[in-house]
């Protein structure tokens, strides 16, 4: 069902963490920002650590009241009626923050009574959801028996228990071995093919690439650019990238040689070219001596590295 | 849609949502009454046979006019009231929020923090009431209750002297970012109330000034009430004044919890 309406809608969305203590000063984590989400897009936050990612997040969960700007979920206000808003989300905290002492289904049951759902509905749901989450065979384990990846299906499964509109997952696969990110990716991209509009938070360009549709990148509580994974890359970077890694201390002084169309990064320098093997010839060419080099495509991250890169060696 | 019927019935009542986030503290709860019912037998009887029977035998005279078993057991009844009340709703609430991150999960549904607080609380009450039932059962082994009215009466004071305490230990306790400082306030607010509050002597005997401290202590007022209701002494004016001041503690924690909870749960 398409709508012209979005199903998010911020403008100049911002958030200030009083101060600690009488010493410490305000913090600013959101400093006003403006997007839109749409029924069944996957959407996501990308950027580093302290971008504002999370703090968005608790917004968008109707936990944490704007400081300015605008926030519509559903056509509702989050913080008005905070309670309707949150009846229709999923949530999936970065934490888990599951009862490590009561079962896999005692979880979910504790989860769906607080929805409001009947004993016998939230355990016919239950099982639906262990069989999603593909922990049938864990329904009476104790949860700190589960492995992460384990833990982390659960939430996801918990978070499903009211039939969410929305899913708001902070960090997904954050933690996780690779299998476990795959089994995982494979269940969100389930419920996006089920109609369910997933909102992400991650610093995965990877997980970025594999489950967005569109995304933000996010630095310093502002946006730096928004748009598809592709349009990112053809807007920010080259089609090729060309790494060279030298003896420590030499980065600087190759990259004046080469000159402004190079990356240096503490470990790198990343030469932006639509062809790259021509790169490394005129490299050569001019002298240039790297212990290794590496001609790959360009990806999401590059773009990160782009539009955040300085924040990232501070 | 199998839930969307759900989705749009009347909103619940405050109540009904209080019992949804309740829900939770039973599950949980169910895994550990057996062993709590054991400790709240066992640790009065312990007490009452080396203070009240052992040590008491060296106090000389009657109490307030009764033996000393019989003059420490309802003392000690809301003094351990007090110390339930400051694990459970000091420990326990302050591990809800930060350890163990069980508010936080309970917040991102349609709970609201009020909720969350008025659903613990009424658990906490119940843990109250039954520690207090097993205490009292205790003492009715020593046969210090004379009837069931007697233990009814004995067992709603010292849940009301428990509640005094948990409401406004979960309106702080909700607030406090490093535990260590839950024990700061054990060991030098709880544990000198619990010595002073006229539980193991009567407050009589104190020096003019210190007995106007421990009247005005709440712990002296639960002490005091549970002790005349289970001697047979109360009176209606002195009683009405107890349970007076220990409601008001209620109440001003409740509405001081209102708006620490707000503040800590939806940040």
């Amino acid at each position: 069902m398409a709508r012209l309406n979005p199903l998010i809608l911020a403008t100049g969305l911002e958030k200030t963490y009083p101060a600690r203590d009488r010493k410490g000063a305000p913090f600013r984590a959101v400093a006003g920002v403006d997007f839109q989400v749409h029924r069944g897009e996957a959407f996501g936050f990308l950027g580093p650590n302290g971008a504002g990612k999370s703090s968005t997040m608790r917004m968008l969960g109707g936990v944490s009241a704007p400081t300015a700007g605008s926030l519509r979920i559903l056509g509702l206000d989050p913080v008005a009626d905070g309670r309707r808003v949150r009846a229709r989300l999923g949530v999936v905290p970065q934490d888990d923050s599951l009862d490590t002492q009561l079962t896999v289904e005692e979880n979910l049951v504790v989860y769906g009574l607080y929805f409001g759902l009947s004993r016998r509905a939230v355990k016919a749901r239950a099982g639906e959801l262990l069989e999603f989450a593909r922990l049938e065979d864990k329904a009476g384990e104790r949860v700190e028996h589960l492995s992460g990846g384990m833990r982390r299906r659960l939430t996801i499964a918990r978070a499903l228990i009211n039939e969410p509109e929305i899913l708001l997952l902070d960090e997904p696969t954050t933690g996780l071995d690779p299998q476990a990110r795959h089994v995982l990716w494979d269940r969100l991209f389930r419920l996006k093919q089920d109609g369910v509009t997933l909102i992400l938070t991650t610093h995965y360009m990877d997980e970025a690439e594999q489950l967005c549709d569109r995304l933000v990148v996010m630095d310093k509580g502002l946006i730096a650019d928004e748009g598809s994974p592709r349009e990112l890359i053809e807007r920010h970077v080259t089609r090729e990238v060309l790494e060279l890694r030298f003896p420590p201390g030499e980065n600087e002084e190759v990259a004046r040689k080469v000159g402004d169309h190079v990356e240096v990064l503490p470990d790198r320098l990343l030469w932006y070219a639509d062809d790259g093997e021509q790169a490394l010839a005129q490299a050569t060419e001019a002298g240039v001596r790297p212990l290794t080099a590496l001609v790959r495509r360009a990806s999401l991250e590059d773009v990160f590295l782009r539009l955040t890169g300085r924040s990232l060696t501070d | 849609m199998m839930l969307a019927d759900w989705r749009d019935a009347p909103r619940a009542g405050g109540l009904a949502m209080a019992f949804r986030a309740m829900a939770y503290w039973l599950v949980r709860y169910r895994r550990t009454w057996r062993g709590t019912i054991v400790v709240s037998v066992a640790n009065p009887i312990l007490f009452l046979l080396a203070i009240g029977a052992g040590l008491g035998t060296l106090v000389e005279g009657p109490v307030e006019g009764a033996s000393y078993l019989a003059f420490f057991a309802p003392g000690l009844l809301a003094a351990a009231a007090l110390q339930n009340a400051f694990v459970e709703a000091g420990f326990v609430v302050n591990s809800a929020l930060r350890r163990e991150r069980i508010y936080s999960t309970a917040a991102a549904t349609p709970l609201e923090p009020g909720h969350i607080f008025a659903g613990h609380l009424i658990f906490i009450t119940l843990r109250l009431f039954l520690s207090a039932a097993a205490f009292v059962m205790a003492m009715a082994l020593f046969g210090l209750i004379e009837n069931i009215a007697i233990a009814l009466a004995v067992t709603l004071a010292a849940t009301l002297t428990g509640l005094a305490f948990a409401t406004p230990l979960a309106a702080w306790a909700v607030t406090v970012a490093d535990f260590p400082q839950l024990n700061t306030v054990f060991r030098f607010v709880v544990m000198p109330m619990y010595l002073f509050s006229g539980t193991f002597f009567s407050v009589t005997q104190l020096p003019a000034p210190l007995r106007a401290i421990a009247y005005a202590l709440p712990l002296w007022h639960g002490v005091d009430l549970s002790r005349t209701l289970a001697l047979g002494t109360a009176t209606l004016g002195t009683s009405l004044l107890h349970i007076g001041y220990l409601t008001a503690l209620c109440a001003i924690g409740a509405m001081i919890a209102r708006i620490t909870y707000r503040r800590c749960l939806h940040e």
